[in-house]
């Protein structure tokens, strides 16, 4: 009878089991099978090789690195500039004032549209008909026509027009979170600093900003995992790689199993990258740990 | 004294005011510049850099709705969101159930597998998802893109509600089950509909994650009759790369439902999309 009534539990989770066991766990086996083979996604004949291809990344591909060293630059601009701004907003919007829940409302708006749409829009906004880029009207206007550039279209600077427009779409994100952080600080905790005759700044400096260390933290590592896999939005605002100048790891594996039909290798890059990422994402369950022991 | 103190004040308020309005302008900005550009020609796009039209064109909805596709690309997006989360639903709440209230061999062990899933990022498995849907033949295929899809969201719904499903009073089930209720009618009849504001976020959070879904579908779809909304868009950009109206009408037609769904049931979405990293 228990035993019976022990196997008549396991149909409540049959179906869940069914489906994540066929499209994630053998998914997720094959891609460390396969990243030993030479494989073109198509031919029966998988050749073994080994570790061959994480040689090949570690050692030999140059463009892997690029992508990798692109990334980290996306990645630096959103913890930076982003961030600072999402937490400067979240500070602003913490104190009592009218219309707190209008920007809230707004803010949140960029991080809920599809990374199509927004490359496809911003695209459209800064393209390259001549006098009709908003960003360089504005910049004439203003009295700066030195700074007009054709933004997605110069090498060297589409990877930070990127990483702008990147931020446009994510701060509100932040900006949330942070936000949840600042409601959790004791008011009774500021009261009695400024009974005490603290200033504003000192009390920032002394209260806010370490209680709110766990969660900057949180947030930096949140916005690590997610920049770094961040390739839709490069796809949709100039197209691919263009040359190299804009590659992300993902991209470099999309290109590994569509244009050069790498197969093997395209997984072994998704392992190489996942375990980078992994690392960092044992950092945030360690952080969350802290904010809840807070 | 006094007044300095209040001028002081007024004054770090305007200046507070004014840094986040500008931001909140930023942000609308460019949206409300790809509504209204649908609404003007190829002609005026450019030409005329007023932010309103002249002529409000609204036959370029029905253009981009019939001959750009985009009619069919949007229920495309309807019907596979809707069965997504549909399917989520029913077999994330059994199985976040069972987690939660019954007994079995290994619960513990198979919860904490799809926590990892959820933790673990594999950068590149749509690489080895490609490979699996070509073996059994789902590859361009709507069921092979509603199953994977129904697996993405599968580990964070399950999580979400069975942490809700844990905070329900034992007393409440007992009482049901004195009553007579089978385990099946204590799912139904009590977890389901008590549980009722954590499935609005588990609707929302993989609605949301569907709709906005690119890079499977574009591996999985070689059909265009199969196409979702997201890889139409980003297809007849590099087709018709000339015909702006019509694609900012595509963009509208993708982006507006989303923005109106958003501010009716804002809490549930900020709670849905936080959710996925802060873990409720």
């Amino acid at each position: 009878m228990k035993i019976k009534d022990n196997l008549g539990n396991y149909v409540f989770v049959l179906p869940a089991l069914v489906i994540f066991t066929i499209f994630y766990i053998i998914p997720f086996l094959w891609v460390f099978q396969l990243g030993m083979f030479d494989w073109d996604g198509i031919s029966p004949a998988k050749i073994f090789v080994g570790l061959e291809n994480f040689k090949e990344i570690f050692i030999l591909d140059k463009s892997w690195w690029q992508a990798m060293r692109n990334a980290i630059y996306i990645t630096l601009i959103a913890l930076t500039f982003q961030n600072t701004l999402a937490f400067l907003l979240a500070l602003a919007c913490n104190r009592q004032m009218k219309l707190k829940d209008w920007y809230r409302t707004i803010f949140f708006i960029p991080p809920i549209l599809s990374e199509i749409v927004v490359g496809l829009a911003w695209k459209f906004i800064i393209n390259d008909v001549e006098g009709a880029n908003l960003i360089n009207r504005m910049l004439i206007t203003f009295g700066f026509p030195q700074l007009v550039h054709r933004w997605l279209y110069e090498p060297k600077i589409a990877l930070t027009t990127v990483a702008f427009i990147h931020s446009w779409k994510g701060f509100g994100f932040a900006f949330l979170i942070f936000l949840a952080g600042l409601k959790i600080i004791p008011k009774e905790l500021y009261e009695a600093a400024y009974v005490d005759g603290a200033n504003a700044w000192s009390v920032f400096r002394r209260i806010t900003l370490p209680l709110m260390m766990p969660v900057i933290g949180l947030v930096a590592i949140l916005t690590i995992l997610g920049t770094m896999q961040a390739f839709v939005l490069i796809i949709s605002l100039v197209g691919g790689e263009m040359a190299g100048h804009t590659s992300v790891p993902v991209l470099r594996i999309l290109a590994a199993m569509r244009g050069s039909s790498r197969f093997g290798y395209a997984c072994a890059e998704g392992i190489t990258f996942g375990m980078i990422l992994v690392a960092l994402s044992f950092l945030q369950l360690k952080l969350l740990k802290r904010i809840r022991a807070a | 004294m006094i007044t300095y103190y209040t001028l002081k004040k007024t004054t770090i308020n305007f200046l507070i005011h004014l840094f986040l309005l500008s931001v909140a302008i930023t942000c609308l900005y460019p949206i409300l510049w790809m509504v209204l550009a649908s609404l003007k020609t190829q002609e005026t796009i450019f030409s005329s850099l007023s932010l309103i039209p002249r002529q409000f064109h609204f036959e370029n909805y029905l253009k981009a709705w019939q001959e750009g596709g985009f009619g069919r690309f949007f229920l495309n997006s309807v019907f596979y969101t809707l069965c997504v989360v549909i399917f989520i639903v029913f077999i994330s709440s059994l199985a976040a159930y069972a987690f939660s209230r019954l007994k079995f061999f290994g619960r513990n062990f198979l919860f904490i597998i799809f926590l990892a899933a959820m933790m673990i990022p594999i950068p590149g498995s749509f690489v080895a998802l490609y490979v699996l849907l070509n073996k059994i033949h789902l590859r361009n295929h709507p069921l092979g893109y509603i199953l994977c899809m129904i697996n993405v969201g599968l580990s964070m719904s399950i999580y979400l509600l069975k942490t809700f499903f844990d905070k329900i009073p034992q007393e409440l089930e007992d009482a049901a089950r004195i009553d007579g209720c089978s385990k099946i009618g204590l799912w139904w009849h009590l977890a389901l509909p008590l549980a009722k504001p954590a499935l609005a976020v588990v609707v929302i959070f993989n609605a949301l994650n569907v709709w906005n879904e690119y890079i499977l579908a574009l591996i999985i779809f070689d059909s265009r009759k199969f196409m979702p909304l997201q890889v139409a868009l980003k297809s007849f950009e590099g087709e018709f790369v000339t015909n702006y109206p019509l694609l900012m009408s595509g963009l509208t037609i993708t982006a507006v439902p989303i923005i109106i769904i958003y501010l009716l049931m804002q809490k549930y979405m900020v709670k849905g999309i936080t959710a996925g990293t802060i873990l409720g």
